[in-house]
């Protein structure tokens, strides 16, 4: 890899954000020096995560049995400090990767590499072609779409929609996929395939959630990988932290005494917990409440000071880097708010019409036989997953807050829950909070270190990494629930 | 007891008339329930809520509960109930969360009556007291149970299930105090309502969510749960521990279960997705449902029994918006589909027969089998006057048991031993075959290799007089060439033969037709017989003068020298066979590279010694001899291999396709080539034959077969020090950076075959260890050890 910043043209590999680039712009001859990246996260000290991990023979043992690259990659240390979690994940990831399945293994990593290719997610692109080539994919794909079977051409649709806007996934996408002829796609296959398109634009999510950063010991450039690797803006990475988050909060809260802030926090879920039923909310105002929430959930990006630049700056964002666009078509098409179109009204997609244990298992299970378990016991130990401490507190009963993370991100992709109260979310939930949430779930290429370090500054990384396998398997789990809805609308 | 034989002498009264009918629904129901009188039935949904009478003719909408302009998420119900006690009164669980009450005797046109917001998550069920007028019991998705007064404003006590949420709530009919509740985690519950603090019993009922349960009307502590799992379970609670008594497999997800008025055993179900129809089940017949509704075209959420005690009438509720009346007369019985027939191998090729009763009744001399007990499933003890619907078809179950003997595949794996292949010239390859079958006591099969040389082969070595003269002067001109081998076991020989041909259709000798069957053959292979076989001796001694003088031995023992001219093969060394035939993958995606390309190639190693030699013979035989040419009799020998095949001897078959090679595969499809190869295979691998097998693989022209041992050929290596899998390569670890397997005599690597003593687990090259204890016993390491190799 040419790193060392002597070249100016390696500078542009880098996605820089916006400001940056704005900076660079206005003198050309500014050089930007490679940042010095080490352990597995960019946003997490080396030694949170190297501490947990020596001590635990299980995450090795899991790697060993289930890793595809047999070795620990960055994800994975990341993600062993929730070894529990890490066991669900990786068993249903090899599953879908390894085991028995309609689809042979190289199209099931080209499937990868397009799924994170929509987020621009190198990482990923990069581990899956490694795993491509070994598993016997025919190289000429990997220069692009142009390249690979129509058939498989065939998902781009679905897998914008996914990654993007789920909702507007409807049966007439599945029928075209499944109908009789020459690049058909039988149902089995399609589930296999929508279910590594899920997990992959989540796994991006975490990716770039968490900061991973690239596994520094790549293999020999085989010509395919990207010499990109890290999205994250040098100005992220180089800056110190404590003086700007100090200027982060004081301009957009005010100063509050952190302290006090996560006790105010806790006293409010002890609050919810305790006394729920103060009866003054009407059936009408709960209504209001989601479609307030979702609304609200619009403008929750340009509270980002940092970035709140006019929609026209995104519009630079979207030119990819030429490495990751041969795998993307429609590069345009991205997260538009579930609320933002008036004339048009979608309706809400109502969970207890079609909830993942009653009717996404099933379906799932039924045409590709096992992973429906697989992805309940992850689904369940996610949403379960608690070690009833609060930074600094223990014993405390978190299920509020990981429910509000849980169905906030659900409610940004249009899924109401009838019993819950979207009042919550406003109580538990602070605005940098939710901007990260909204970055994480619906473009998580732009996420950054400081909106990572902005929220819950009294709590540990390891909860912070908490908070991104909630929000990953939530979003994992939406885009899934969409996709077999229209499955079964296909089927009936 | 005494207020149900009320209520069925008020049925008997005036029977429930009607017809299997439907309406429509503006929206998807989610529940149904029906009124104590059953001329009502109350239809739930997300956007409906109303009462439909249930006329003759048709359902007419009665009362639309769902009023006011903006309609509030209490009315979005996920489950309705009705109670049986009073007409007036009704309960929905709102997927808020909240329970409502509704009074229909309030003259306002809204009917709500109460409103309980104690659950925080949705709540999936209610249910009514059977015999309490103003007990309501829920269960809601965050785990708890209440019970309500509706007398009071709260509930009066909360169970908690400690799981993450309830699927179902049932009071029991019977006992007063208990109600059982099923769980998302698998689990069933039994409460007693006066015990808050814990559950009475619990036990994992399903894996995955239960979805559903449902009381015995009449049988008490009979409880049937419908799971995730496609699993209906019948559990018997009056035990200590609850146990599973019936289990029915459906094809999807349970979401209802509802025990069948009347009928001791049998209960509706309805799946939670995929498949729409309603099945009644009899859960002693599990595996056929005993009625089936098609009426939906999608999922059905609710049904329910009209009336607590008619067993003809069901209504059920879908997605599709509709409400619908079954009748059970309009039912479709799978039953009449299915075959009633079953055929079963058992492992020492015992037959079981199982079919009506009166279709096997017919044939006399047969007793039904006893050893099973199973089978009494299928018989009909006695009629079941309550059973209106008699479903249960009465079956008689034979077995067949071999004879202890003939039975015995040894002359198949003798032959096939024995049988040479390839790898000497045609005639050689035929005169031995015959032989080998001769030895066996299969004379057709040695008769049918010796007319196969006589076509195929020169008439330079077998000359024409001699065969007319042989053919034509039968047994008696023979004699005195023949050796005492043929003489005596002739009769025995037949004998044997016709057995044999028993123990191919297997079983089967016992029935009558079969075993004429089986005469018929013998009368064949005699007629066939009388003529050719015994000059075909003759000739075979007169060719080959050598080997007569071994026939008297071969009669009594199998030559000792025999098994080195069956696997020719071996002598090719190993490598070279490897690389010569075309890999697997590249068969699969180079369609381009024609069956016939890569059938040559593959047989140019094994093949190529008998295709000269015998090309020689086999042209000079067409050029220059005026008889008939072997061309002539092609579509005789294809015949002759259909024949083989179809009589269950595919060893032949596929023995002869070998040989012949080129001269008869033409003549053959490609499809069932490859059937007999791969039956052949089959059959071989059973019975441990591997090296044949793998012969045959080899010698195979079909591309599918030949890419059989080209599957699964690797070889997973663990390194000797650390025991950890050597990926990359199989001779050196890269863990502990050690060469792995050292040959023990040369010291060197070895990364080719390894051959090591199963003693002391010293080896080494194959080459070096065999050249090693050729001279010496001990083992070359000096462990001391007295290694063989065999």
């Amino acid at each position: 890899m040419n790193r060392g910043g002597s070249n100016p043209a390696a500078a542009a590999n880098y996605l820089l954000c916006t400001n940056c680039r704005k900076v660079l712009r206005k003198d050309k001859r500014i050089r930007v020096s490679q940042p010095l990246t080490r352990g597995p996260s960019a946003f997490i000290p080396e030694k949170e995560v190297v501490q947990a991990n020596t001590v635990d023979e299980r995450t090795n043992f899991l790697v060993e049995e289930y890793s595809t690259s047999g070795r620990l990659d960055n994800i994975t240390q990341v993600m062993s400090l929730h070894t529990q979690y890490l066991e669900s994940f990786l068993r249903s990831q090899f599953y879908m990767l390894r085991m028995d399945g309609p689809l042979p293994l190289p199209y099931r990593h080209y499937i990868a590499v397009m799924a994170a290719a929509r987020h621009q997610c190198a990482y990923l692109i990069n581990m899956h072609v490694d795993e491509f080539l070994k598993t016997g994919g025919i190289a000429e794909w990997l220069n692009g779409l142009e390249y690979v079977p129509q058939r498989l051409r065939n998902l781009n649709e679905i897998n914008k929609l996914l990654a993007h806007r789920p909702w507007l996934i409807t049966k007439e996408h599945i029928q075209k996929l499944v109908k009789t002829g020459e690049h058909n796609w039988s149902l089995p296959e399609l589930v296999h395939a929508v279910v590594l398109l899920a997990h992959y634009h989540a796994l991006a999510s975490f990716v770039f959630g968490s900061g991973i950063n690239p596994e520094r010991d790549p293999e020999i450039s085989n010509g395919f990988r990207l010499i990109s690797v890290n999205n994250f803006c040098v100005c992220d990475l180089a800056n110190d932290n404590s003086i700007e988050n100090a200027s982060l909060t004081g301009s957009n809260f005010g100063i509050v005494d952190s302290l006090s802030e996560l006790e105010a926090l806790m006293e409010r879920m002890k609050r919810l917990q305790e006394d729920r039923d103060d009866e003054g909310t009407t059936q009408e105002e709960m209504t209001t409440r989601f479609e307030k929430e979702k609304k609200e959930s619009l403008f929750v990006v340009s509270g980002d000071t940092f970035h709140s630049f006019p929609r026209s700056d995104f519009e630079d964002d979207v030119v990819l880097t030429a490495d990751v666009s041969r795998y993307v078509e429609d590069p345009g098409f991205g997260y538009e708010d579930f609320a933002r179109r008036g004339e048009e009204h979608l309706p809400t997609f109502r969970a207890q019409d079609y909830t993942w244990e009653n009717h996404g298992f099933s379906l799932v299970n039924r045409l590709y036989s096992d992973i429906g378990h697989l992805l309940d016991e992850k689904f369940r130990m996610v949403y379960t997953l608690t070690y009833n401490t609060m930074a600094t507190h223990e014993d405390v009963d978190t299920t509020t807050l990981r429910r509000a993370l849980f169905n906030y991100v659900h409610c940004m992709f249009g899924i109401r829950y009838d019993d819950y109260d979207y009042g919550e979310v406003n109580q538990l939930l602070e605005r940098s909070l939710k901007v990260y949430i909204k970055t994480v779930a619906c473009y998580p290429e732009r996420t950054t270190k400081r909106m990572y370090d902005s929220y819950w500054r009294q709590f540990k990384h390891s909860e912070k990494v908490h908070v991104n396998l909630l929000l990953m398997e939530a979003r994992m789990q939406a885009e899934l629930l969409y996709a077999l809805r229209a499955i079964t609308r296909h089927l009936t | 007891m005494e207020k149900m034989s009320r209520v069925t002498t008020a049925l008997s009264g005036s029977a429930l008339t009607g017809r299997t009918m439907h309406c429509h629904l503006d929206a998807p129901a989610n529940a149904i329930s029906v009124c104590r009188d059953a001329a009502q039935v109350v239809v739930a949904g997300r956007s409906i809520f109303k009462i439909y009478a249930i006329e003759e003719e048709q359902f007419v909408e009665k009362l639309n509960l769902r009023v006011g302009r903006k309609p509030s998420l209490n009315l979005s119900c996920a489950d309705v109930v009705w109670h049986q006690m009073d007409e007036n009164l009704l309960a929905t669980a709102a997927t808020n969360g909240v329970v409502v009450t509704w009074n229909l005797g309030r003259p306002s046109r809204n009917k709500q009556d109460q409103l309980f917001t104690e659950h925080k998550r949705t709540v999936n069920k209610v249910c009514f007291h059977p015999t309490e007028a103003h007990v309501l019991l829920s269960g809601s998705q965050d785990g708890f149970m209440k019970c309500f007064d509706l007398r009071r404003k709260d509930s009066v006590s909360t169970f908690s299930g400690q799981s993450e949420s309830v699927r179902d709530v049932q009071f029991s009919i019977r006992d007063y105090f208990t109600f059982a509740s099923t769980f998302e985690n698998g689990n069933v519950q039994l409460w007693d309502i006066r015990r808050p603090d814990r559950c009475e019993r619990m036990f994992t009922a399903h894996n995955g969510p239960v979805f559903c349960c449902d009381w015995h009307p009449e049988d008490r502590g009979w409880l049937a749960t419908g799971g995730r799992d496609k699993m209906v379970k019948v559990w018997d609670m009056t035990t200590h521990r609850a146990k599973e008594m019936h289990c029915v497999q459906t094809i999807a997800s349970v979401a209802r279960v509802k025990w069948r008025p009347e009928c001791r055993h049998h209960l509706a179900t309805c799946s939670m997705m995929v498949d729409h129809n309603i099945y009644v089940w009899d859960v002693r017949r599990p595996f056929v449902p005993a009625a089936m509704f098609e009426e939906h075209r999608d999922v059905t959420t609710g049904i329910a029994w009209r009336h607590p005690h008619d067993p003809s009438f069901l209504l059920s509720g879908s997605k599709d918006s509709t409400l619908c009346q079954h009748l059970f007369r309009d039912a479709s019985q799978p039953v009449e589909r299915a075959n009633p027939e079953g055929l079963c191998y058992g492992l020492f090729g015992d037959l079981a027969f199982a079919a009506k009763e009166s279709l096997v009744a017919a044939e006399s001399g047969r007793k039904p089998y006893a050893g099973d007990r199973r089978h009494t499933i299928f018989f009909k003890r006695k009629l079941d006057p309550a059973e209106p619907f008699s479903g249960l078809a009465s079956s008689a179950l034979s077995v067949f048991e071999t004879e202890p003997g003939s039975g015995s595949m040894s002359w198949f794996v003798d032959t096939a031993e024995r049988y040479a292949l390839a790898g000497r010239p045609l005639a050689e390859l035929c005169d031995h075959n015959a032989k080998v079958a001769r030895e066996l006591g299969r004379n057709q099969v040695a008769q049918t290799w010796t007319m196969l040389r006589i076509i195929y082969c020169s008439p330079g070595l077998v000359p024409s007089a001699n065969l007319n003269h042989s053919v034509g002067k039968g047994s008696s001109c023979g004699l005195p060439l023949m050796n005492s081998f043929n003489l005596k076991d002739m009769g025995p020989g037949l004998g044997s033969e016709t057995r044999l041909d028993r123990s191919k259709g297997d079983a089967r000798s016992d029935t009558a037709l079969l075993d004429s069957s089986a005469t018929l053959i013998t009368n064949e292979d005699n007629e066939e017989t009388e003529g050719s076989d015994v000059p075909a001796d003759y000739l075979l001694g007169d060719v080959e003068g050598e080997e007569d003088e071994l026939y008297p031995l071969d009669s009594e023992h199998v030559h000792p020298e025999e098994p080195e001219y069956v696997l020719p093969q071996e002598a090719f060394p190993l490598r070279h066979e490897i690389v010569d035939t075309p890999s697997g993958p590249e068969h699969l995606q180079d369609k381009a590279d024609s069956p016939h390309v890569s059938g040559s190639e593959a047989d140019a190693a094994s093949l190529a010694p008998v295709d000269s030699s015998f090309s020689l013979l086999s042209v000079s035989h067409a050029l220059y001899d005026s008889r008939l040419p072997p061309d002539f009799f092609s579509v005789l020998v294809r015949d002759m291999l259909r024949f083989y095949a179809e009589q269950g001897d595919v060893q032949m078959a596929v023995s002869v396709l070998i040989v012949l090679g080129e001269r008869v595969r033409k003549d053959i499809d490609e499809q069932t080539q490859e059937h007999w190869y791969t039956s052949y295979i089959d059959l071989l691998q059973r019975f441990c034959l591997w090296n044949v097998s793998n012969e045959v693989v080899k010698l195979s022209t079909s591309r599918a077969v030949s890419c059989l041992n080209q599957a699964s050929t690797t070889l997973h290596v663990n390194c000797s020090h650390c025991k950890r899998p050597m990926s990359s390569r199989g001779w050196v670890c890269d863990r502990c950076h050690r060469c792995a397997s050292m040959c023990a005599v040369c010291h060197h690597v070895v990364k080719g075959l390894f051959v090591w003593c199963q003693g002391c687990s010293h080896g080494g090259h194959l080459q070096h260890i065999m050249k090693w204890l050729e001279g010496s016993s001990h083992c070359p390491a000096g462990c001391g050890h007295l290694c063989e190799y065999s």
